[in-house]
């Protein structure tokens, strides 16, 4: 909340994913470091109500709000183009939970699931990748889900989807491998938010979203390639992916 | 279904919980929802938090909106904590104008309760720094309530435990202040009458309370320490402190139910014992105290509630007008003290009225006590309540679990008025808690 935010060296990020609670704790962590702070979101009113917690909170005046429907690819470019500037980070936390039950009986809705997890956030990634490694540097922070370590039951529609968005950051990072353009991801484990709200979630494995926001703050310093915000997942997921599946496939989980 | 209970953990009942996560749905809930009646951070001790049919879990509303650094006026939706509010704006320079003894309650919930604090006697409660709230009301209108607009309205509502609507934002003061810390002093009052003395003496002081140690009992009967305190300015602090310390956040905790033979006459006894010596020799020096630990001193436990074992606790808070209060106070210490399982931070401060039409606050002296749950408590609260009435008193419904209808109709006079209010709104029977039920408001 210095007065020499406003100085040319001021860094930008784009958040994408403006409505959601681990984007609203991001952007806002971003705010307190001095960034300029442009949230896109389809609920445009949504992130204005972010944006304005984002500036009542750190005092900064310069979070913005641009529309972007992230199944609408085609306008992705002009998106980007309409920025003031090629931010310096890009924090994508798009994410659709969606009802398994209701994917599983309902194509269309679980079309819906896949593509918001997986094809959107990996089509704009994509584009806000070459603009990076155009210009020789940029970070890129793709927010995916231990659901997408191993498929079970319960959300294997939504699990699918971030398995997809997990292999295409692991993809892109191979690729920028060398350059200044550094890819990470992120898988929150629980997080207390709207998403999850009335779900029993065990409360040594569930983080807040602040939490999350400071692990990706962190980046800034301490460049990572994989996270798990509560390192306790890495394990229980490590062990979830050791599970033969003739095991696997007869439990419930 | 979740298990609902307030800070006492008294009473407890089964209920669905809603949650609301934007403005919007969160008005559309009160109207749709019937029998409902809004919930934010549970800390009111009793059933004033649960809903007669639903509860509305309103801590989705977490957003502040905005604050104007030359007037202090800050705007935020109703689930935004005192924590929060707190953790943002004191290294600012900015704290909030009233403050309740903790942290993690709600502004709606601080709205509702019309909450007061040390510096009540001099600047009115939470509700007297509120400019304006947007109240969603059961015919799912949304309106704007100010002391100009829908004045009625405005004042049922603070202090009006949630039963006008629910409370989805409001606009409200902070004040500047150079440090977080607070100059303490200490005085040493050996009985009731001095305690009630100083209270008065330092009743220019921005924050005054007496802590009294229930279970002192003849000539020592309401021995006390009152703490005066101001905030500290700048050229105040010794070189190198740091002006905005942080919160200590819950570094001790209550991990789970402590048995209940664990708090019994000896280890209260004990615990008031020390507290008061350590107090005392403290006293008549002035002591630089961090923020949290002089408003918030119970915060830093994690979980204290569960130091009254699994059966609950309920915490008893009268207001006593002037003209009986020091002779009725003395008979509820009396009371108190002869029933042996006293509690552990016994609060007597002097109030002055309140704005609400059901605000608990009127000029005399309030107490408040807590108080283990056992079979033998409910004839003695019975007892309390009879004196509080006779001498024109009130309950405070934030504490409230036990009082009886006819007490609460005793010392609320203005309660037609909040009745024929919430008829002409529709919120009769539709915006109602266990607290309402039970009390037949």
């Amino acid at each position: 909340m210095s007065d020499t935010d406003q100085e040319p060296s001021q860094k930008s990020l784009l958040l994408v994913g403006g409505t959601s609670d681990i984007g609203r704790a991001v952007a806002a962590a971003y705010a307190a470091m001095g960034w300029k702070i442009t949230l896109a979101a389809r609920d445009v009113e949504s992130a204005e109500r972010n944006a304005a917690d984002i500036r009542t909170r750190t005092g900064a005046h310069e979070v913005a709000v641009r529309p972007l429907d992230i199944l609408d690819a085609a306008r992705f470019e002009t998106f980007l183009d309409r920025l003031d500037a090629l931010p310096d980070t890009v924090v994508c936390v798009v994410g659709m939970l969606g009802d398994q039950q209701r994917a599983q009986e309902d194509a269309e809705y679980a079309t819906q699931v896949m593509r918001t997890n997986f094809e959107g956030p990996a089509l704009l990634l994509e584009m806000v990748a070459a603009r990076f490694a155009a210009r020789g540097r940029g970070l890129i922070v793709g927010v995916s889900s231990v659901a997408g370590d191993r498929g079970r039951a319960s959300n294997y529609v939504y699990g699918a989807g971030k398995a997809g968005f997990s292999a295409y950051l692991s993809g892109l990072r191979n690729r920028l491998a060398g350059t200044d353009v550094q890819v990470v991801t992120v898988k929150p484990g629980f997080v207390r938010t709207s998403m999850t709200a009335g779900m029993d979630l065990a409360g040594p494995l569930t983080a807040e979203p602040d939490a999350v926001a400071e692990r990706i703050a962190g980046l800034q310093t301490r460049p990572a390639d994989v996270i798990y915000v509560l390192r306790v997942w890495r394990l229980i997921m490590f062990i979830i992916r050791s599970i033969p599946e003739t095991i696997f496939k007869k439990l419930k989980l | 279904m979740k298990d609902l209970s307030g800070w006492g953990r008294y009473p407890r009942v089964s209920g669905p919980l809603n949650a609301a996560f934007d403005i919007r749905p969160a008005a559309e809930a009160t109207a749709a929802l019937p029998g409902v009646i809004a919930r934010g951070l549970g800390r009111s001790y009793g059933d004033a938090a649960i809903g007669r049919n639903n509860t509305l879990d309103a801590t989705g509303l977490n957003r502040m909106k905005g604050f104007d650094p030359d007037t202090g006026l800050l705007t935020t939706e109703a689930g935004v904590s005192l924590a929060d509010i707190i953790a943002t704006f004191l290294p600012r320079g900015y704290f909030p104008c009233c403050v309740p003894g903790t942290r993690f309650v709600t502004v709606g919930g601080m709205i509702a309760s019309d909450v007061h604090g040390k510096n009540q006697h001099n600047h009115g409660t939470f509700g007297d720094h509120v400019e304006w709230l947007m109240l969603a009301l059961p015919d799912d209108r949304v309106v704007r309530c100010s002391r100009d607009e829908n004045a009625e309205l405005f004042t049922a509502t603070i202090g009006g435990m949630g039963l006008t609507g629910t409370i989805l934002s409001a606009g409200f003061r902070l004040k500047q202040v150079e440090t977080g810390w607070i100059r303490q002093n200490t005085h040493v009052a050996r009985n009731l009458s001095e305690a009630v003395a100083l209270l008065r003496q330092t009743a220019s002081a921005t924050y005054t309370v007496a802590w009294i140690d229930v279970l002192a009992r003849g000539a020592s009967l309401g021995r006390s320490l009152v703490l005066e305190g101001e905030h500290a300015r700048k050229d105040q602090l010794p070189w190198g402190d740091v002006p905005f310390p942080h919160a200590r956040n819950g570094r001790i905790g209550v991990p789970t139910d402590m048995p209940s033979w664990m708090l019994n006459a000896t280890t209260v006894k004990a615990f008031n014992e020390l507290y008061y010596r350590n107090g005392a020799r403290k006293a008549d020096r002035t002591v630089l105290v961090p923020w949290d630990a002089y408003f918030f001193p119970l915060d830093g436990v994690a979980n204290w509630n569960r130091i009254y074992g699994r059966r609950g606790f309920v915490q008893h808070q009268c207001v006593i007008p002037d003209a009986k209060a020091e002779s009725v106070v003395s008979e509820i210490l009396e009371r108190i003290s002869s029933h042996g399982a006293g509690s552990f931070l016994a609060v007597l401060k002097r109030l002055a009225s309140g704005s609400g039409l059901m605000s608990f606050p009127m000029e005399g002296l309030t107490l408040a006590l807590d108080i283990p749950l056992s079979d033998k408590l409910m004839p003695l609260l019975a007892e309390i309540d009879a004196l509080v009435v006779e001498a024109g008193g009130r309950m405070y419904l934030a504490k409230d679990a036990t009082q009886s209808s006819e007490t609460f109709v005793a010392g609320y006079p203005q309660l037609d008025q909040f009745r024929r209010l919430r008829n002409e709104i529709g919120a009769t029977g539709q915006m109602a808690s266990k607290l309402s039920e039970r009390l037949g408001i």
